[in-house]
């Protein structure tokens, strides 16, 4: 992994080092790294010239910038009404069964962290998830699987 | 009561003009020509608020300061809609067109959209519409204005456009207080005008069209069509352009599956409706119309009654206590206590009178929030408590 002194400034140089080039940066390490270290709030604190509570309250504001370490594939499950409605719950039993963990945890090697998020805006074609940017609707309890092992060899 | 029949719009969506002829012919006309235009069609806000567009404008480009922004709300994140992903989607050189059309009335030079985390797959394809716009406009219309993409990180409460503008800033999506208000005192502390993204299309309607035609559409203060995000237990989910000023059981009568037993009108912010209240519901803005007439950033949820009301308000509220920025009190302990209360009630250890105090703290929260976030949760819940009162208790 890159040194993380590099990750920001290569930020910094893309976004400028102001308060309002915070939230960039944030979603850039976030990509590179899956989640924000306390090494990197602490480095984009410097580079910044901000405290690093600064730092960390606003990032910890945003529920797409995790402060805990996520798997390299973070699955978000459409928890709102209409997905609720559309079978939301067997397809969170069908993830779990699958990779062997509950929402909220990361699986043992690292590569998947299952949470549940608020509307996606596919209510339409519920149930949906996102995995990292990408969208998946109208999912079935068999489609998971194949969506998962999509991700898993890669 | 004035009402309409359900008439399919098709402005939105529709090819049958470029964006380029649009604007070119607008540029003809003075700022003051095109904003008389976009106040004399009453266009409203979109997004669920339904500030007049025009006054807006007027007070941004009466603001002194000579640098001003435009942004695109398109943090779309109320529960059940999704027509403005669809708009980016496919309409994207409409968005860009309404942006320069506002960015020649209040003189701006600099516009961003403001893209939910969630609609991030999106960027490629606004990036590429984007330097096609960019080029017809420096090149073909020679005018100075440029859009930018930002993009937000999971935060229902940045919809709210102070919250929007600090979060821009690089700071937590807390709202601010207002006023002043973003017209003059909006991002970086420069006027900016914050619209949704369907409004900026409907704001291009209006120059092409002209404000008598656009009136023709719609009832008294709500006027024009409006993209609906149909969705729930409905044959017909999806989008679909609607006249304003429809009956609700004419809506239902459309879509709904032959056993609707609520709509929820304008997301888990807006009002449940339940059936007995069907034909004495119009869906436009407050106005002066008899019976209720509700406003609405286009959710329509339909329920069946196979759906328990108190799952469908517990949702909403477990929604709102984790969107609550947690900056004031009323709507930071009140969603939760809401949740909590509820909650109490279902499993028998509060008696069903406590609803009462429970609508009552709804009722402050609304008083006292200092957001639309807050303020807005009385909506949902009164409105289901109070029509399917059994249903919270046993």
């Amino acid at each position: 992994m890159k040194e993380i002194q590099d990750v920001v400034k290569n930020l910094t140089d893309k976004y400028g080092s102001k308060r309002e080039s915070l939230l960039p940066i944030l979603q850039g390490i976030t990509e590179e790294q899956n989640y924000l270290s306390s090494e990197a709030m602490l480095e984009i604190a410097r580079a910044l010239d901000i405290s690093a509570a600064e730092v960390y309250g606003t990032a910890s504001f945003y529920s797409f910038l995790d402060t805990v370490p996520r798997g390299k594939y973070v699955i978000r499950v459409c928890r709102t009404i209409v997905c609720d409605m559309h079978g939301k719950k067997q397809i969170v039993k069908t993830l779990e069964d699958l990779l062997k963990i509950k929402v909220g945890e990361t699986t043992h090697n690292g590569k998947f962290t299952l949470l549940e998020t608020n509307c996606l805006g596919w209510c339409h074609k519920g149930p949906c998830i996102l995995v990292n940017d990408d969208i998946y609707t109208e999912i079935t309890p068999a489609m998971v699987n194949e969506i998962i092992n999509k991700y898993r060899n890669k | 009561m004035e009402t309409k029949k359900i008439k399919r719009v098709d402005f939105i969506f529709s090819q049958d003009f470029k964006v380029s002829e649009v604007l070119f012919n607008t540029f003809k006309k003075t700022r003051d020509e095109i904003l008389q235009e976009i106040i004399d069609s009453d266009l409203k806000g979109r997004g669920g608020a339904g500030f007049p567009t025009g006054l807006k404008w007027k007070a941004a480009k009466e603001d002194k300061i000579t640098e001003k922004y435009i942004i695109c709300n398109a943090d779309e994140g109320e529960p059940g809609t999704f027509k403005d992903r669809a708009i980016l989607e496919e309409a994207s050189q409409k968005v860009f067109g309404g942006m320069a059309i506002c960015a020649k009335v209040i003189g701006a030079k600099k516009g961003w959209i403001y893209l939910r985390g969630e609609y991030k797959f999106l960027i490629p394809h606004l990036r590429k519409e984007m330097a096609i716009f960019h080029d017809m406009l420096h090149n073909e219309l020679g005018f100075d204005f440029t859009i930018d993409i930002f993009t937000g990180s999971g935060a229902y409460v940045c919809g709210e456009e102070t919250a929007l503008l600090q979060s821009m800033e690089g700071k937590r999506g807390e709202p601010r207080n207002k006023p002043p208000y973003p017209t003059n005192i909006g991002l970086y502390n420069k006027p900016t005008v914050v619209n949704n993204v369907e409004t900026l299309v409907l704001s291009m309607m209006v120059v092409k069209i002209g404000a008598e035609e656009f009136k023709k559409l719609g009832i008294q203060d709500a006027r024009g069509g409006k993209l609906f995000s149909v969705s729930g237990d409905t044959p017909k989910s999806g989008i679909h352009e609607l006249e304003f000023g429809m009956l609700l059981s004419d809506f239902v009568e459309e879509f709904g599956d032959g056993d609707t037993k609520a709509v929820q009108v304008g997301g888990a912010s807006g009002f449940c409706v339940p059936r007995k209240k069907f034909d004495t519901t119009t869906i436009g803005y407050k106005g002066k119309l008899k019976g209720t007439s509700l406003p609405t950033g286009g959710s329509m949820m339909l329920f069946n009654s196979s759906r328990s009301m108190y799952n469908v308000l517990h949702n909403y509220l477990e929604f709102f206590a984790e969107e609550s920025c947690g900056q004031c009190t009323p709507c930071r302990v009140g969603t939760q206590q809401l949740l909590k209360g509820i909650e109490a009630i279902k499993k028998g250890e509060k008696s069903h009178e406590y609803l009462e105090a429970l609508l009552s703290l709804s009722e402050t929260m609304k008083l006292t929030s200092k957001c639309g976030l807050g303020q807005s949760v009385a909506n949902s819940f009164s409105s289901i408590v109070e029509n399917f009162r059994e249903e919270m208790i046993y």
